[in-house]
């Protein structure tokens, strides 16, 4: 549904540097009628103002609060790398012990083709093993919201699998699964798994009374209040549960390769890890060990996104950030 | 348009003993007898408690007597789609998906109703029209003000063009300007459509304001304590909020209202 031209603008447009080069001309012009005329007065008497946007007061781009949430947390790291190396340096380290930033960026340049490898194994676990999540999540959620006597009987057994280490329980899943990547799968799907069930039944079962109330007069079936009221009224809950289950699912796929070990079966980064230990590679371990993160951050600003596209316009847990 | 209700009138609503106990004992409405004619703007007034929500949203089927009848076009209210009468509830929070802009939010009874889009597209603007909200089709319930979501509230009634339109202090959460606007053009509204209505408000100056016809109820337990006609001809507008004849009626229901408050804390004989 396309929105109409009057309706207000979702959100005020950012007083960026588009925003002032495309204002300019306006300001030569004494600015449009649109402009109330005191913020006019105000910036004909100063001196030439460089914007005169949607916004009156033009917010410098350092200061910009989309630009620090980026900034910020970026300067803490290049603190870090350059306090790192300069310790590594400094102290004369062992690479054995502690290698240097710049020696691992170069253990992930000339290690690049194997590191590589293993990641595509890890992610490929991972994302298996989340879609997998996601889809028996969802519909193990639906089928607890069919009636309270389901769920009753079928919820403690989603907590007994919830809570029992996967470390305890792979051994049994990589015996008795014959494939080894689907062995793995299994696994992680296991650790992610929870979180979707819980997050989306609760979504599916916190639908505003009234609105319920309103379909019921309005005698809709079943699977229209399923559809129109239910499902969309979960998806805040539902993009949560998300969020945490990706990380799961990396930290499952990860697990999962260490138990099935050093057979050889599945080459991941974890398996990169134990190998880098065994041969004392330290660089290697540690430029593996980034790889697993960044695909954990990766896999987080994924599902932020996923979520900010499908409730941005109307969730409060996105709107109210602005 | 005529307040009385001769006894051979046809009657859009008629609540025959009709009373609300829960299982546990509470008596949230002892029996109430109530004709409604069509075109008729019955206001159902009285403090937190008087049971006048429960009376409302047993007339729309939300909630079942626990003993007694209620009849809409002389058939039970279940059975309200075999008169071909059409009923719409509005609700005391605008209720809106959030999710929907004001056209979807609009659409959805006729969109449960299975109503072709074309059909449903135009029907939804002439109400959005109706109340004014035209050139906001497109925002979502967030982008409006509270006055603004009440009228997509009252739009989404209004779509399924409906003979009987029951609401529950449905400004109750407004700021006085606002909802003195509302009224004025909800009566408005009412005049053009020739609508029956049941309003369930706790300002007296707003049923007076508003009805052919307040019925005064009083809490603990839930009773009707009163009718009374308002006579004042229609238009209403401002000149009548302050005619003496506006304080007369407000004067009356404040005194019934104190009648039936001091009542309550008499013992038990208030009890059947």
């Amino acid at each position: 549904m396309s929105a109409s031209p009057a309706a207000p603008a979702v959100r005020p447009p950012m007083p960026g540097l588009g925003t002032a080069s495309r204002a300019a001309p306006a300001a030569a012009q004494q600015a449009t009628p649109r402009e109330p005329a005191i913020a006019q007065a105000t910036k004909a008497g100063t001196a030439p103002a460089p914007a005169t946007g949607p916004s009156p007061r033009p917010v410098p781009w350092a200061r910009q609060p989309r630009v620090q949430r980026v900034m910020y947390p970026l300067l803490v790291g290049v603190v870090v790398l350059v306090l790192w190396q300069a310790l590594v340096t400094g102290f004369d380290l062992p690479p054995y012990l502690v290698p240097s930033p710049l020696l691992m960026a170069k253990t992930l340049v000339t290690d690049f083709a194997p590191l590589m490898l293993s990641l595509w194994v890890t992610v490929k676990i991972t994302v298996l093993a989340f879609v997998v999540a996601v889809v028996v999540g969802v519909a193990v959620s639906f089928l607890f919201v069919q009636s309270k006597g389901i769920e009753m009987a079928l919820f403690p057994y989603a907590v007994l699998l919830q809570v029992t280490p996967i470390v305890a329980v792979a051994p049994l899943i990589i015996i008795w699964v014959k494939d080894p990547v689907a062995s793995m799968v299994i696994c992680a799907a296991l650790v992610a798994l929870f979180p979707i069930i819980s997050n989306t039944t609760l979504g599916l079962r916190s639908v505003d009374p009234d609105l319920q109330a309103y379909f019921k007069l309005n005698h809709a079936t079943r699977w229209q209040t399923l559809v129109r009221l239910r499902v969309p009224s979960a998806l805040p809950y539902f993009f949560g549960g998300l969020r945490i289950s990706s990380g799961l699912a990396l930290i499952g796929a990860v697990v999962a390769e260490f138990v099935a070990g050093t057979g050889g079966t599945g080459a991941g980064l974890a398996y990169q890890i134990l190998q880098s230990g065994f041969q004392l590679n330290i660089p290697r371990m540690f430029a593996a060990l980034l790889l697993i993160s960044l695909t954990g951050v990766a896999l987080f600003v994924l599902m932020a996104w996923a979520t900010r596209r499908a409730l941005g316009s109307w969730h409060a847990s996105e709107t109210s950030s602005d | 348009m005529s307040a009385a209700t001769p006894a051979h009138a046809e009657s859009a609503v008629d609540i025959l003993s009709a009373e609300k106990t829960y299982p546990d004992g509470t008596q949230a409405l002892l029996p109430v007898d109530l004709r409604i004619a069509p075109g008729e703007f019955v206001t159902l007034l009285g403090p937190s408690g008087c049971g006048k929500s429960t009376l409302l949203k047993m007339v729309a089927g939300l909630l079942e007597p626990s003993d007694g009848r209620l009849l809409l076009w002389r058939k039970p209210v279940a059975q309200l789609a075999e008169t071909g009468k059409k009923m719409a509830f509005v609700f005391q929070a605008p209720t809106l998906m959030p999710w929907a802009t004001v056209q979807a939010n609009v659409r959805l009874p006729l969109d449960l109703a299975g109503v072709p889009r074309a059909e449903a597209d135009g029907r939804v603007a002439d109400a959005l029209a109706l109340v004014g909200l035209s050139r906001f089709a497109g925002a979502l319930p967030r982008q409006l003000s509270g006055g603004m979501q009440m009228r997509v509230s009252i739009a989404r009634g209004l779509v399924v063009q409906p003979d009987l339109l029951l609401m529950d202090e449905p400004f109750g959460a407004l700021d006085e300007i606002t909802r003195h606007k509302l009224d004025a053009e909800l009566l408005d509204l009412w005049q053009k459509k020739g609508l029956t209505v049941i309003f369930v408000t706790h300002s007296i100056h707003e049923a007076v304001f508003l009805s052919t016809r307040v019925v005064m109820m009083a809490a603990r337990p839930g009773r009707v304590v009163e009718e009374l006609h308002i006579d004042a001809p229609y238009p209403r507008g401002d000149d009548f909020m302050v005619s003496t004849e506006f304080a007369g009626y407000a004067r009356q229901l404040q005194d019934s209202l104190l009648r039936a408050s001091a009542t309550q804390f008499a013992p038990e004989e208030v009890q059947p």
